[in-house]
């Protein structure tokens, strides 16, 4: 097959063209990334903090009362009821006045004073499982001090399992979510950017009957194919340098590796990315088939990649698919060199397995395109 | 005979855009009227102001007496309207689709009935109802969208391009059925942009970027609007027997038609003249003959008269 | 006689369905050939065939010596196609098209500028050469999509309805630049649904249900029909149907407009017959022979087909 810089020339123009006269799609590059960035970075932060809460305290003792304003003090806790009984307790976090109740045993104070563990017990209404768990750990973070031990008791759906509670807190200061969230963040928002412009690119020419009229020309399909990537490589890196950008000066997220890693790693994903993004314009019918289409693809990515749930609490086939999701390699890269700064050493089998799937996609777009209309 | 329909003074304005112009004409009852126009020339606008779709920018209209603008809900039991993109539930079957239109039209089961059977006959349909719209074809689907539109008898009948798409077997069908409506005292308004279809019609408006340029019956249109004749050429040298008869005052155009030359010339125009001048000049003509202009012939003559009127041409 | 486009025996079949069945074409070097028949006759997909979107079933085509299964890449050098959709990119700028197409080519920058500059010009877009293809009017899309094709100087032109929509003003137009790209040696290929546009072409073939139901010059065809018309112009058509309809020697009778016509090997007889009545209503009337049209044509040779196969209807 001969290529012709000529024609994949016109096509990248054509493109850029379009792009540029087409507002929507300029949003999308533009304020997608700033948009998903800044929601996502602040809403999936799970800093918590004034929980109303309702306190029963049985014990009435001069250490419970210290316990209660610690509480109160770190500002995590408002202690908005004070309960006579079990009873209020349950009322007022089942009717959700109250997202946690304490418990204080009778014998809190005696037990501190005469050296032992002393026990309190921590309700949390559990429907909101990230809300819990910071709950949880906020609670640990404040009687760690003393020498209480919490036990743990939740409502509702989400039941905690072997809790650390001091790792938790240990490893989760104010705002440390974001650090975290925000490389994954990037990952996805590559993915989703590309994957949509791409799986529209060439439904739409076929929708719009221009195809028809490209397709009688000699050009090839490598030309067209590699014609039509090369536009959104260069949106992608615009889209890469943008989220990199709020990163470090929005955020304050410390970049600990090197960028021209990260860009590199960054281009190799792109290949792939836009590779399914070209297999579902090839084979949708329609625009809306490959909306739908893309969607399907950009949930799985979202939710197995281990960007928003740990990859190792998964079970065994979930972890299987995830282990055939590009996504997954590119976000443990990115946090790879953003946050632990790791070099191409660490990295090189994502590397290799980054470009096999941007080989293996591109190849099978390119095939799957015919130079027909049936 | 009383006018079913009479509209004065139709302007629609799309911010700034003039889609249509002043439009005003008279449909007689049981008569058949044809807008006829290219696309993109206002025809749907109009329709759509008829049936109260959209609001005219200015100007009034009366249909079987009612005011458009007042009496909208009423009129629209007594309106009957086919799309151009026959309004059909695909994936219903025929007497389905029958049925829904009936529902919708609050038509008593009894008498539905006895109605369905009678659409079913005129469409050509009987023995089809149980079939699916989508794998109907496109005559009688245009004829069964046809017959959903009548299901409430209507006084007046709105086709928006009904016969796009459709072979000329099936048109000749569909309009029998228009003209037995007709003939009940069915008043039908048909938009067509088929020169030929507009032949059909007992008299049609010309319209043209929103305005019309001609009202009146076809016939008239062709002898009574082209200001001279034409005259259909064979000549061995083409291209050279154009160059040559537009060097001719009593010659107002000649353009190529075929294998031949179309050449519109002044009324009294001797065609043995025309000859002898062809053939001295080294391009032999074959053949020679008076032809009828089309109302195409008479649509381009309008249109330039416009433009020169407007200065656009010379 | 040389033949620059032809079919042998082509099959293209959706589902079970043939769409074209069993085609045979010959197209003569530098002439302009219409296909014409009804929307699903199968122009369109003969087209594609043609011009190797799509590939056959069976049987094989020719262009210019070069097969259209095996050589299509070859061909796709030589020919312009025009698809009935407009198939420009409309949020692109009429240059811009140009520009794109003679890019893809691979036509020489130097060429490509007087090539773009002379078919501004030819199809009068000149003064519209920086608006968006999608702010153009119909029949000026239309133009720019044929100037896109013919940016490479193709030797083969197809053109699947092109005039489809477009005002008469621009149709003549656009067959104005047709002929002139006969003159310079372009070979032809156009399908319309239009029967009084098949009579510009210089040979054409009615299309029905997948083949040829009739290849000849359209003069010709008529001439050959063997059937004469009668055009009754009265008071009352729908009596003087009635009356027709009465008659067994009428084989169609149908209405057009103020006109009715009938259709019969001898028509002396219904002559006299409808005389006879329209005198003894006392209505005011006429009676012509008329020459048959296209429509005419195609229509009876379709209906004589399918009641070979079905039995008369009615």
């Amino acid at each position: 097959m001969n290529f012709n810089m000529k024609r994949i020339k016109a096509i990248i123009k054509k493109e850029f063209s379009q792009i540029k006269r087409d507002k929507r799609t300029i949003a999308i590059i533009i304020m997608m990334p700033i948009m998903e960035l800044l929601l996502f970075g602040y809403a999936a932060s799970t800093s918590v903090d004034h929980i109303p809460t309702a306190v029963l305290d049985k014990d009435m003792g001069r250490e419970s009362r210290e316990l209660v304003d610690k509480l109160t003090n770190s500002q995590y806790f408002d202690m908005d009821y004070y309960a006579d009984n079990m009873d209020d307790i349950e009322y007022y976090i089942d009717n959700g006045y109250a997202k946690a109740g304490i418990v204080i045993p009778p014998d809190f104070s005696a037990s501190l004073k005469s050296g032992k563990t002393a026990q309190i017990q921590l309700i949390v209404d559990g429907t909101d499982p990230t809300t819990a768990q910071t709950i949880l750990s906020s609670a640990g973070g404040v009687v760690q001090s003393m020498s209480v031990e919490i036990i743990q008791e939740t409502r509702g759906t989400f039941v905690p399992q072997s809790l650390d509670l001091r790792s938790r807190v240990w490893y989760n200061p104010d705002m440390s979510s974001i650090y975290f969230n925000i490389p994954g963040l990037m990952g996805v928002i590559l993915q989703t950017v590309t994957l949509m412009l791409t799986s529209f690119s060439i439904v739409r020419e076929r929708e719009r009957g221009t195809m028809e009229q490209l397709i009688v020309t000699p050009i090839t399909k490598m030309e067209l194919m590699i014609g039509k990537i090369i536009p959104y490589v260069i949106i992608g890196f615009v889209d890469i340098v943008l989220a990199l950008a709020l990163s470090v000066f929005w955020f304050r997220v410390p970049i600990a590796g090197s960028i021209t890693l990260l860009l590199l790693f960054s281009a190799v994903f792109l290949f792939g990315a836009l590779g399914v993004g070209l297999i579902i314009s090839t084979v949708s019918k329609s625009q809306l088939q490959a909306m739908q289409l893309s969607m399907f693809m950009i949930m799985p990515n979202i939710l197995l990649s281990g960007y928003m749930f740990p990859r190792e609490a998964m079970p065994e086939i979930i972890h299987g698919i995830s282990n055939v999701l590009p996504l997954t390699y590119f976000i443990k890269v990115l946090r790879g060199i953003i946050l632990k700064g790791n070099g191409f050493g660490e990295l090189y089998k994502e590397f290799a397995i980054l470009v096999a799937f941007g080989i293996v996609f591109l190849a099978l777009a390119t095939l799957k395109f015919k130079k027909k209309i049936d | 005979m009383e006018n079913a329909i009479e509209i004065r003074n139709f302007t629609k304005l799309f911010g700034e855009f003039v889609a249509v112009n002043n439009v005003s004409f008279d449909v007689k009852k049981g008569e058949v009227f044809g807008f006829l126009g290219p696309n993109g020339s206002g025809k749907t606008t109009v329709i759509r102001m008829i049936l109260g779709l959209l609001n005219p920018t200015s100007g009034s209209g009366h249909i079987l007496g009612c005011d458009i603008a007042q009496d909208r809900e009423k009129l629209r039991s007594r309106i009957g309207y086919m799309s151009q993109k026959f309004s059909l539930y695909e994936e219903l079957t025929v007497e389905e689709n029958l049925d829904f239109y009936g529902g919708i039209y609050c038509i008593p089961n009894n008498k539905l009935k006895e109605k369905k059977k009678e659409i079913l006959i005129m469409a050509d349909l009987k023995g089809r109802e149980k079939m699916i719209v989508s794998n109907l074809s496109g005559g009688w689907k245009q004829r069964l969208a046809l017959g959903c539109s009548i299901i409430h008898d209507p006084e007046i009948l709105l086709l928006d391009e009904p016969t796009g798409g459709v072979d000329p077997i099936a048109r000749r069908q569909f309009w029998d059925i228009i003209y037995n409506l007709s003939k009940q005292g069915v008043t039908i308004l048909v938009t067509t942009h088929y020169m030929d279809e507009a032949e059909h019609c007992n008299s049609i408006g010309f319209l043209y970027y929103g305005n019309i340029l001609s009202l009146d019956t076809p016939n008239n249109m062709k002898e009574k609007i082209i200001d001279g004749q034409i005259v259909e050429i064979k000549s061995d040298k083409t291209l050279k027997a154009i160059e040559l008869l537009k060097k001719k005052d009593y010659v107002k155009d000649a353009s190529v038609y075929g294998a031949g030359i179309h050449a519109m010339v002044e009324k009294n125009t001797e065609l043995d003249d025309l000859v002898l001048y062809l053939n001295g000049n080294d391009a032999v003509v074959h053949s020679i003959r008076k032809v009828k202009p089309t109302l195409e012939d008479v649509f381009v003559f309008l249109v330039e008269s416009e433009k020169r009127k407007n200065g656009v041409i010379k | 006689m040389e033949h620059d486009i032809q079919t042998f025996s082509l099959v293209k079949k959706f589902g079970d369905v043939p769409a074209v069945d069993n085609l045979n074409i010959n197209v003569r070097k530098n002439t302009i050939y219409g296909l014409v028949g009804p929307d699903g006759a199968g122009k369109t997909t003969t087209m594609r065939m043609l011009c190797s979107l799509l590939k056959p079933d069976s049987g094989t085509g020719k262009i210019g010596g070069h097969d259209i299964v095996k050589d299509s890449e070859e061909i796709k050098k030589h020919i312009g196609y025009m698809p009935q959709k407009f198939s420009l990119y409309g949020d692109l700028t009429v240059i811009e098209n140009l520009e794109f197409y003679s890019e893809i080519y691979q036509v020489p920058k130097r060429e490509s500028k007087e090539k773009i500059q002379f078919l501004l010009e030819f199809s009068n877009l000149k003064n519209h050469s920086y608006k968006l293809a999608d702010q153009l009017s119909g029949g000026m899309k239309q133009k720019l999509a044929l100037s896109c094709n013919l940016i490479h100087t193709p030797k083969y032109l197809f053109l699947d309805e092109p005039t489809i929509g477009v005002d008469p003003v621009a149709r003549r137009e656009l067959w104005k630049i047709l002929f002139d790209l006969r003159e310079q040696g372009v070979t032809i290929f156009v399908s319309t649904p239009y029967m009084d546009e098949a009579e510009r072409c210089d040979e054409i073939g009615l299309m029905y249900s997948g083949s040829i139901i009739k290849n000849d010059r359209p003069d010709n065809i008529i001439r050959d029909f063997g059937k004469h018309i009668l055009c009754v112009v009265s008071d009352d058509s729908y009596a003087a149907r009635e009356a027709a309809l009465g008659i067994a020697s009428a084989e169609d009778v149908y209405l057009l407009g103020e006109e009715l016509h009938v259709i019969s090997d001898n028509i002396e007889i219904i002559r006299r017959e409808l005389e006879q009545l329209l005198k003894s209503m006392n209505a005011d009337y006429t009676i012509n022979e008329i020459t048959p049209t296209l429509e005419d044509v195609f229509v009876n040779i379709v209906k004589s087909r399918t009641e070979m196969t079905y039995g008369k209807r009615n």
